[in-house]
């Protein structure tokens, strides 16, 4: 090193001592924007995008935050984030389904607007439309699961009968009437946030996730028997032996079917 | 030195020219940033759609596409292939900035410069040190990171600090704390660091300068001749280094300004008050022989 330091003449060591100022400067200003570039990836969970969005990492790579977007829907719905606020990345377009929810344009106004591709102008179909997914977070609060026919979440959905049914089930609370629970299927919800907005409790019990929270997954391994039996046409393991079933009746432990002994005494307020 | 030394600057060209004579680019260059603006404003104020977007991408009477090539470029990097219209709309800009001056994007457009030189009008009031000086060439260096940061991070990484499409956004869309960052941005024009932002440090300025290198619109030390050593072209420049090589050239050296730095703000001709310099094409290298109007004799009166 100092070898080298005699033979410099001052000005190259001059431009070198400048060049090595900057470039340390640099790393530690770009270190600092690349922490906030990191931070400006956690996307909140009640904060939509618009449809067709890219994945998050490559839709921070490609929305150049133009609001074009924001401007071409005809209901509202989309905002761009406000720098300081808690939310998406500053300037990004996101919907909050509670407040103005999508409303699923037939012809995607948005998706046509946008000039970079950040909202995929593959999606032609806004069924097929992906902004999370519709999960009945508050069983206990909903009004369906408590026995009422409420089925507001299930009227308004645009793809109603697909992405949200009724399913009956018996009530155990009341003992003879029907419970109807709203059941999204992922593979329908399009996440447009139109059930959430209308959720008549003070706080909706239907909320839109995002996938990644919304979701399970299945591991890559795992076989459903009855539909591998189907495909098949026939039992997978040939001669499995059949053992007899055990009926309910006097010699089994389930004794309170016909036939079955009675208990020897019955608690004071028991049914039946 | 002869008293004229202690007029204010530009105080002689409003004498010579009058105040309008003396203010005329300014006057169009603030009309010019009021009218860019306003063509996005009319849209969420009266409805009149016009222009839609920011200054990041817009559309234009439904038919014309602009696009931020450095914003563009980020987004490259960043590793996403933009769509055929944002691609378009860099193009048009990047060909009409190539050809007018890249740096007429910093003083004929940017909401950013208004409020810098606000900051240096009253940095020059209250008469304030020039403080911290960082070499102009850091600008160039602050692009080259935020390139880099975009490439490592895989996001648009200066934007999420550009003060001058937060500022935009922040007018056209509503501002937040959009705002702080301006304040930010004149405070430290205004304390700690005379022309600090748009001079030296804008990585956005670096890149419009780079873009206009080989422009063609310039500004000529056509008259140089005439020049009297009054130094108020200097004093009002925003970008004073450029105007040496072209002012003080020997004969035979070209008076026009080529640095790519020059902003074409057009300032200098205003507050020359005889008139040294013209805008003209780069290729224009005629010099006014006046000998009458020479250094010595302008002093000597
Ligand atoms: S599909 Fe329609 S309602 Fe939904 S965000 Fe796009 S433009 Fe707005
Ligand atoms: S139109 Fe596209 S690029 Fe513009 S803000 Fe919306 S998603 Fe981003
Ligand atoms: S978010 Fe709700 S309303 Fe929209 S498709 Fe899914 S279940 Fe239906
Ligand atoms: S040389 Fe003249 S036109 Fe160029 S930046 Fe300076 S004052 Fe403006």
């Amino acid at each position: 090193m100092s070898v080298t330091t005699h033979s410099m003449s001052p000005q190259r060591r001059r431009f070198l001592i400048d060049t090595a100022r900057m470039a340390g400067g640099c790393a530690v200003a770009g270190s600092a924007l690349a922490y906030l570039a990191r931070d400006a990836r956690a996307l909140p969970a009640e904060a939509l995008r618009p449809p067709g969005a890219l994945d998050e990492e490559a839709f921070l790579s490609a929305c150049i935050r133009c609001g074009l977007c924001v401007r071409d829907c005809p209901y509202g719905t989309l905002s761009l984030a406000d720098l300081g606020e808690d939310g998406p990345a500053t300037g990004t377009p996101y919907f909050t389904a509670r407040d103005v929810p999508c409303e699923m344009c037939d012809d995607i106004p948005c998706v046509a607007a946008c000039p970079t591709g950040a909202l995929d102008p593959a999606l032609d179909d806004i069924d097929d439309a992906k902004m999370g997914t519709a999960v009945l977070v508050d069983q206990e609060n909903c009004l369906n699961f408590l026995g009422l026919r409420c089925d507001v979440c299930y009227r308004v959905c645009p793809v109603i009968d697909k992405a949200i049914t009724l399913e009956a089930s018996h009530n155990p609370r009341s003992g003879h009437h029907a419970l109807f629970a709203p059941t999204v299927h992922a593979d329908h919800c399009t996440g447009c946030g139109v059930c959430e907005k209308s959720c008549v409790l003070p706080e909706a019990a239907i909320k839109v996730l995002p996938a990644r929270l919304a979701r399970g997954s299945s591991a890559d391994h795992y076989r459903k028997g009855w539909e591998e039996k189907d495909a098949k046409g026939a039992p997978l393991v040939e001669g499995i032996i059949d053992l007899p079933d055990r009926l309910p009746g006097p010699g089994t432990d389930n004794l309170a079917t016909p036939g079955g002994f009675e208990p020897a005494f019955k608690l004071p307020g028991a049914s039946q | 030195m002869s008293a004229r030394t202690h007029l204010a600057v530009g105080q002689e060209a409003i004498e010579a020219k009058g105040w309008y004579g003396a203010h005329r680019y300014l006057i169009l260059r603030r009309a010019s940033q009021v009218f860019f603006l306003l063509l996005f404003l009319l849209g969420p104020w009266f409805g009149i759609w016009w222009v839609t977007g920011n200054l990041a991408g817009s559309r234009s009477f439904d038919l014309l596409p602009l696009t931020d090539p450095l914003i563009l470029l980020q987004s490259v990097v960043a590793g996403h292939l933009p769509g055929l219209t944002a691609l378009i709309g860099a193009a048009i800009v990047v060909a009409a900035y190539a050809l007018i001056g890249g740096r007429v994007y910093c003083s004929w457009v940017c909401p950013i410069n208004p409020v810098t030189d606000a900051a240096h009008w009253l940095h020059d009031k209250l008469g304030l040190p020039k403080g911290w000086q960082p070499k102009r060439a850091t600008r160039y260096w602050i692009l080259g990171t935020v390139l880099a940061v975009s490439a490592l991070t895989g996001t648009i990484a200066w934007e999420l600090l550009n003060p001058i499409t937060m500022l935009h956004r922040g007018l056209v869309f509503g501002m937040g704390f959009a705002w702080a960052l301006v304040a930010a941005v004149f405070l430290f024009d205004l304390v700690v660091s005379r022309r600090g932002w748009c001079g030296h440090l804008c990585p956005v300025s670096a890149f419009y300068g780079l873009l206009g290198v080989k422009s063609l619109l310039r500004v000529s030390a056509v008259n140089r001749a005439a020049c009297d050593d009054c130094m108020d072209c200097f004093a009002v420049c925003p970008e004073n280094q450029v105007i040496s090589p072209a002012l003080r050239g020997k004969p035979g050296q070209s008076p026009v300004i080529l640095s790519p730095d020059c902003t074409n703000c057009g300032r200098c001709i205003d507050v020359c008050s005889v008139d040294v310099f013209a805008f003209t094409h780069r290729f224009d290298t005629r010099v006014t022989e006046t000998p009458a109007a020479g250094r010595t004799e302008q002093t000597a009166a």
